[in-house]
């Protein structure tokens, strides 16, 4: 039994008067893709957030490798490996590709100064190995389309050289060929081991390339099911009809199926 | 020129054949609204010198130049503020207490056992009051996030006003044994030139680099992009946004001691309603006041170009109360260029 690189416990989250996580418990395995699915307002976001610190959990537990984790913002997350692309991006519109990648953390010359010719160089590297269509590392991202800022935030994420990355609606915007390059890089990342968990609504691109999925409702745990051992059938009903009562696990409910 | 070879190169290894560089008049410093501003205050300075003929005097050109020299350096620290997206209306009153402070302290210092270094003392303690005026602006901005507008506006009355209250209304001039060093240091010329312009142009000088060499600059630049993302990313928003508000206000500081030395004495009146033309000269220069952009030259163009028009105006002997009128009718055509400048982009 390894242990989980991932693992959140009795997750309790509100926003006032919103519950928006109730006892949510989630776990992920070291390579493994994992899809959150669920309807709209099911808490998803939310989850994510509170596992890489852009939120404060109410209650529970957050694990990484076995450890309680008490991140105060997603800096402190990515130290340990943990990136996450928001689903409304997060880049500066002002700032060209090359700077937005490295945001926050460009090369620097004696410690002090931003090292220029250095920063496009490995920012056109990134983009490059992942086959983002950006024309030049020297244009403003506000000028770029949605989808292709987008794709400068996954480049901007996967040049951390994360363990675990959290994709959340990465699809929403892409176009097909988009969608499809985005899956590759996806089986290419697990095949190097990088653990993923994908927010999505299209149950096809899970099913593509997920090992398992993951159902919330109105912020519950209402299934969690092996694809290989589920129907998208199954999975669209969950989501609508689903009850903590039915969730089960993947385990549970692969033996049930037997 | 390194960017211009690698970046043709980039364009053919990607197969986007629709979709080339700029051309040069098109990016960089040439698309800026700066750029036009600059090509505005050439033309607009060839019309005056036709006007008014004493304009191109160098006895003009220089005393020109000092008095924009003030409202320039206070514009920097502004545009430091403006481009995180913030806004700073306590710059005028910051000038007028810290010059009334320096003042006092240096007299106040002269009569003590410390009185040969009253001068640089009395410096000191001024700029540090400005410092900690900028430092509660930016405290109650970035950590309570109140709104830089509400907050300023406080502070622009609170200043005032505790002015008032130290001199009861009198003037305060220079005392002590440095009054002509002093004197010197604030008013004298420097290589010819007068010595304000030489601290405007040092200041300008360091922002400039500050801005696009450091990582604190490029984080000032991020947190007017887009705050939430540049926070996501670890950009310590709160330290870089109370950083430009204490900047912003030394540099105030700074103004209101040199103008002090060159009105001979600090009055409480100095520098009233100084925070609208201090604004005004940011924006023309291409400070965009929803943040993310701006610059050094802007500044100064700017405020040259506001002190050009109202030289101008009395050399040719019109009204010199048109000058405010026609600086409002340049921050809105500044906006329009701006506008359709990014309409075109887009
Ligand atoms: N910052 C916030 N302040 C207040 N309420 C919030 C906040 N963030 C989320 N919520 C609430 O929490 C609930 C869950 O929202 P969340 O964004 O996690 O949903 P989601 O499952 O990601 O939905 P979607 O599919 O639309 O992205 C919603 O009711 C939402 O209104
Ligand atoms: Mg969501």
């Amino acid at each position: 039994m390894t242990t989980p690189i991932i693992a959140m416990r009795g997750i309790v989250k509100t926003f006032g008067a919103v519950q928006a996580l109730r006892d949510v418990n989630l776990h992920l395995m070291p390579g493994e893709i994992l899809g959150l699915v669920g309807d709209n307002s099911a808490g998803k976001s939310t989850l994510m957030k509170v596992l890489t610190g852009a939120y404060t959990r109410d209650g529970g537990d957050v694990l990484v490798n076995g450890e309680i984790t008490h991140f105060k913002s997603p800096h402190e997350s990515r130290d340990l490996g943990i990136e996450m692309i928001y689903q409304d991006f997060a880049l500066c519109g002002n700032m060209d590709v090359g700077q937005n990648i490295f945001l926050g953390r460009w090369p620097k010359r004696f410690g002090l100064f931003v090292d220029r010719p250095k920063m496009y160089e490995e920012a056109r590297a990134v983009l490059s190995r992942l086959k983002v269509d950006v024309n030049s590392v020297f244009q403003k991202v506000e000028s770029l389309s949605g989808g292709r800022q987008q794709s400068v935030a996954i480049a901007r994420a996967i040049s951390f050289n994360p363990k675990v990355v959290i994709f959340d609606e990465p699809t929403a915007n892409l176009s097909v060929m988009a969608t499809e390059r985005l899956l590759e890089t996806m089986s290419e990342l697990k095949r190097q081991g990088v653990a993923q968990i994908i927010i999505s609504h299209r149950l096809t691109d899970i099913f593509e390339v997920g090992d398992r999925i993951m159902v919330l409702k109105r912020g519950e745990n209402v299934g969690d099911r092996y694809i290989a051992h589920t129907t998208e059938r199954e999975v669209l009903e969950l989501i609508v009809s689903g009850t903590p009562e039915t969730a089960l696990t993947a385990e549970e409910a692969m033996k049930k199926a037997a | 020129m390194d960017d211009l070879s690698t970046a043709g190169r980039h364009r053919s290894e990607s197969g986007f054949t629709n979709v080339g560089r700029a051309p040069w008049w098109q990016r960089g410093f040439f698309a800026s609204q700066t750029a036009y501003v600059v090509l505005a205050f050439l033309i607009i300075t060839v019309a005056i010198s036709f006007v008014a003929d004493n304009f191109l005097n160098p006895e003009n050109l220089l005393r020109t130049s000092q008095n924009f020299s003030y409202v320039g350096i206070v514009a920097l620290g502004a545009t430091l503020v403006i481009i995180t997206g913030g806004i700073d209306l306590s710059v005028g009153s910051v000038m007028a207490l810290t010059a009334v402070v320096t003042m006092i302290v240096m007299k106040w210092i002269a009569e003590t056992a410390l009185g040969f270094v009253s001068m640089p003392l009395a410096l000191l303690i001024g700029l540090m009051v400005a410092g900690f005026i900028g430092l509660v602006n930016g405290l109650l901005i970035a950590r309570l996030k109140l709104s830089p507008f509400v907050v300023t506006l406080g502070m622009l009355s609170i200043c005032r006003g505790l002015t008032y209250v130290i001199t009861k209304g009198r003037s305060q001039a220079p005392g002590g044994p440095s009054v002509d060093t002093f004197y010197a240091l604030t008013n004298g010329k420097l290589f010819g030139l007068p010595i304000p312009l030489v601290y405007l142009l040092i200041g300008a000088a360091i922002m400039g680099f500050v801005l696009h060499h450091t990582a604190a600059g490029r984080h000032i630049f991020a947190i007017g992009g887009n705050e939430r993302a540049a926070a996501l990313t670890g950009v310590a928003v709160e330290r870089v946004k109370i950083g430009v508000y204490v900047a912003c206000s030394m540099t105030a500081g700074l103004a209101g001691i040199l103008m002090s030395g060159w009105l001979g004495a600090a009055q409480a009146n100095l520098a009233t309603g100084y925070e609208l033309t201090i604004i005004a000269a940011a924006v023309i220069g291409g400070a965009n006041l929803a943040g993310g952009s701006g610059g050094p030259v802007g500044a100064i163009i700017g405020a040259a170009l506001i002190e050009v028009i109202r030289n101008g105006l009395v050399l040719a002997g019109a009204d010199s109360y048109w000058q405010t009128a026609i600086i409002g009718m340049i921050i809105i055509f500044a906006a329009i260029v701006d506008r359709l400048r990014s309409l075109r982009a887009a």
